[in-house]
């Protein structure tokens, strides 16, 4: 465990409760300095809630935070000079241009006329802006609007910085170069703490945390998560894999199978043994007479660990909810 | 054909009503508005005018001159607010608009009694067209229980009309038209202001950068005090080209009285918008505060005539204190001085109001 000073997010034991929906509970959460921190979750599991909290826009129900050294929400204000936030949705304003967007952020946090115009020189490079300075920011491709939130999210260098779904609105190769940003941006020294729900960018975080109706399932280095996973990953290649996908469910030791094409993967669990042969016999009644060589233990990914981590448990905190609610 | 038509419709309603239910500000203003603004009205609205506070100025210092008094009083078309020693008293206390008329007796009150002539003079404000014509009324009052029927020939009372002798209602709507057109612009821009933030987004981005919220309040209403000073122009100048009205105080005291206003009416702007969640619930606080601004004000009836309680009502609303404001610079040339409780007031207001608009303005989301 890092000690308090390398860490740029330290969350204990934190729940907001809204009305009777408890949208995020008993959440611990610590991020190193210096670390792009994933939050892997589908929608409504309580990611921007919990950015939420961290950066003082809502108070937690329970529980202690502290971001950069801070206690929030009681230092909130103070932190607001540190930390940089790109809102899920575009946040800016559409009916004002790129350059003076950027120049209304530069004001707000107070850089002089000097600074300013450097900086918003340096971030529309960097962020391949210069061609779109005049343009207004409604009419930006999603990408550019997207490169646009980064770029004012990191007007003020901020040490931290919170990215809520930065890439929900763009495409692949506008993803990939946002990583690119982001780790440049890691590198030098900036704590990123980004929502997302696409498995590949979860995979690039140093660490990851995945996250269901409130909860987190379970957190770690990707690399690490998956190694701990008590799961075996089978492909089945063959006929009748609806059937047999149906079939395979009703096993306690099976949380999952789901089809990719003319193949099908399924989960067991680590106890069994021999996993193959335990397949092959557990099939039969359905497939027919399945060959090995149709069966092959693969690597498994984070969507297997995602898959084996959330659905199970979701009736138990459903109970707790209630009772709490 | 009809019957898929008209069940589509249904949904349609049955979905807006159900929004309309949870919209609680909307749905408490589809009742609110006319429960309250009828009330208001119905009992407000009374253009019988009654009550005109005046000052008495008697230099007889007579038993008839104490009649007079009482009968005059009792006709209740006027309220005697006080007794001064000379006319010119009385005329600044007309300019300050503190009465709107006074009755001067002259010390030879006695001798025209008995020689039927014409007792004394109503000195009379008479931009408000409305109030000098009830005085004027009672310029062939009967005093019969004093005089004899036929030795009366001239009319009890002579009646002096002060800056609007012709009587034109103009002279006296223009000045109350910026009252009104600026609470109406005013209001309706500041009141969208923070809302408008608040449903594009952009507001949650702001709200997590180092900005005040007394900062944001102060900095969205600086553009419309510009805003107020044009429309403020326009109306005035063109009421002075066009229907001739006069603007017989200071330009200083002019600007100065109207951006007391101009604050006072952004400042509720901006309370309303930080209660409304939605423009279309700013739009609908704002009519609901323009509404009694048009009828209570003084603009459309005056002031006196109201019941007490609708004008403890309307002394709440800024309007009402520019509206005395604007027609004392304007009409009878007074000054911010002369209307100190007025200009406090509003300077009050906007302390007041801004202080409320920056601790309702939350920099949280809960």
């Amino acid at each position: 465990m890092p000690s308090n000073a390398e860490l740029a997010i330290d969350a204990r034991g934190v729940d907001k409760q809204f009305g009777k929906l408890r949208a995020v509970a008993e959440l611990d959460l610590q991020v190193q300095k210096g670390h792009i921190y994933g939050f892997l979750g589908p929608n409504g599991c309580g990611k921007s809630t919990t950015i939420r909290m961290l950066t003082g826009l809502l108070t937690p129900t329970r529980g202690e935070i502290n971001v950069l050294g801070m206690a929030i929400p009681q230092q909130a204000e103070a932190l607001r000079r540190h930390i940089g936030y790109m809102t899920q949705k575009f946040s800016l304003y559409e009916d004002l241009s790129v350059r003076e967007n950027l120049q209304f952020i530069a004001d707000i946090y107070g850089l002089g006329v000097r600074e300013s115009k450097r900086k918003i020189d340096e971030l529309t490079a960097t962020y391949h802006l210069d061609a779109q300075r005049q343009q207004l920011a409604g009419t930006l491709s999603g990408g550019q609007k997207q490169r646009l939130g980064l770029a004012c999210a990191c007007i003020n260098e901020p040490e931290l910085l919170f990215l809520d779904e930065p890439t929900s609105a763009v495409d692949p190769q506008n993803r990939r170069d946002f990583w690119e940003q982001l780790f440049d941006l890691s590198d030098r020294g900036t704590s990123i703490l980004v929502t997302t729900h696409y498995m590949d960018e979860a995979q690039r975080c140093h660490q990851l945390a995945i996250m269901e109706s409130g909860h987190i399932r379970a957190k770690g280095n990707p690399q690490a998560l998956l190694e701990a996973m008590p799961l075996h990953v089978i492909e089945i290649a063959g006929h009748r894999l609806r059937q047999l996908k149906s079939h395979l469910g009703q096993f306690s030791e099976i949380p999952s199978a789901a089809q990719l094409g003319d193949r099908l993967r399924v989960l067991v669990d680590k106890k069994i043994d021999a996993p193959i042969p335990w397949l092959l016999e557990k099939s039969r009644a359905v497939a027919g007479q399945l060959t090995p060589p149709q069966l092959t233990q693969v690597a498994p990914n984070l969507e297997d660990l995602f898959v084996s981590v959330t659905g199970k448990g979701l009736e138990a905190s459903r109970e707790a909810e209630d009772v709490t609610g | 054909m009809l019957l898929a038509s008209l069940r589509r419709i249904k949904s349609i309603t049955t979905k807006e009503i159900r929004q309309l239910k949870r919209d609680r500000i909307t749905f408490g203003m589809v009742v609110m508005i006319p429960l309250i603004q009828l009330l208001l009205f119905g009992y407000a609205i009374n253009t019988d005018v009654r009550n005109v506070p005046v000052v008495v100025v008697d230099q007889s210092h007579s038993a008839a001159g104490r009649w007079i008094v009482e009968a005059v009083k009792v006709t209740q078309v006027v309220s005697i607010e006080k007794h001064y020693a000379s006319a010119e008293e009385a005329e600044a206390a007309i300019t300050r608009g503190e009465v709107r008329a006074a009755l001067i007796l002259p010390p030879n009150l006695t001798e025209k009694l008995a020689h039927g002539e014409t007792l004394g003079q109503w000195v009379v404000d008479g931009s408000d067209t409305m109030i000098a014509s009830a005085i004027s009324q009672l310029r062939n009052m009967p005093l019969d229980q004093l005089t004899r029927q036929d030795t009366q020939k001239k009319p009890t009372f002579e009646v002096a009309l002060f800056y609007n002798p012709e009587q034109r209602s103009a002279v006296n709507i223009v000045p109350g038209l910026i009252a009104v057109i600026l609470t109406m612009t005013m209001i309706l821009f500041t009141s969208a202001a923070i809302v408008r933030e608040r449903e594009r987004g952009n507001l949650e981005l702001l709200i997590t950068t180092p900005i005040k919220p007394l900062e944001l309040m102060l900095g969205k209403i600086v553009p419309y005090i510009l805003v107020g000073l044009v429309q403020m122009t326009i109306i005035l100048g063109l009421g002075h080209l066009i229907f001739d009205v006069p603007i017989n105080g200071a330009i200083t005291q002019l600007l100065m009285g109207t951006l007391l206003f101009i604050a006072a009416s952004l400042t509720l702007g901006l309370i309303i918008s930080t209660i409304a969640k939605t423009q279309l619930q700013a739009m609908q606080m704002t009519i609901f505060v323009i509404l009694p601004t048009i009828l209570l004000s003084g603009f459309m009836f005056p002031f006196e005539a109201m019941p007490k309680p609708a004008q403890w009502i309307a002394e709440l609303l800024p309007a009402t204190h520019f509206m005395r404001i604007i027609r004392a610079i304007v009409l009878r040339g007074g000054t911010l001085s002369d209307m100190q409780f007025d200009a406090l007031w509003l300077i009050g207001f906007t302390l007041v109001g801004i202080l409320v608009a920056s601790l309702r303005f939350n920099k949280r989301l809960d």
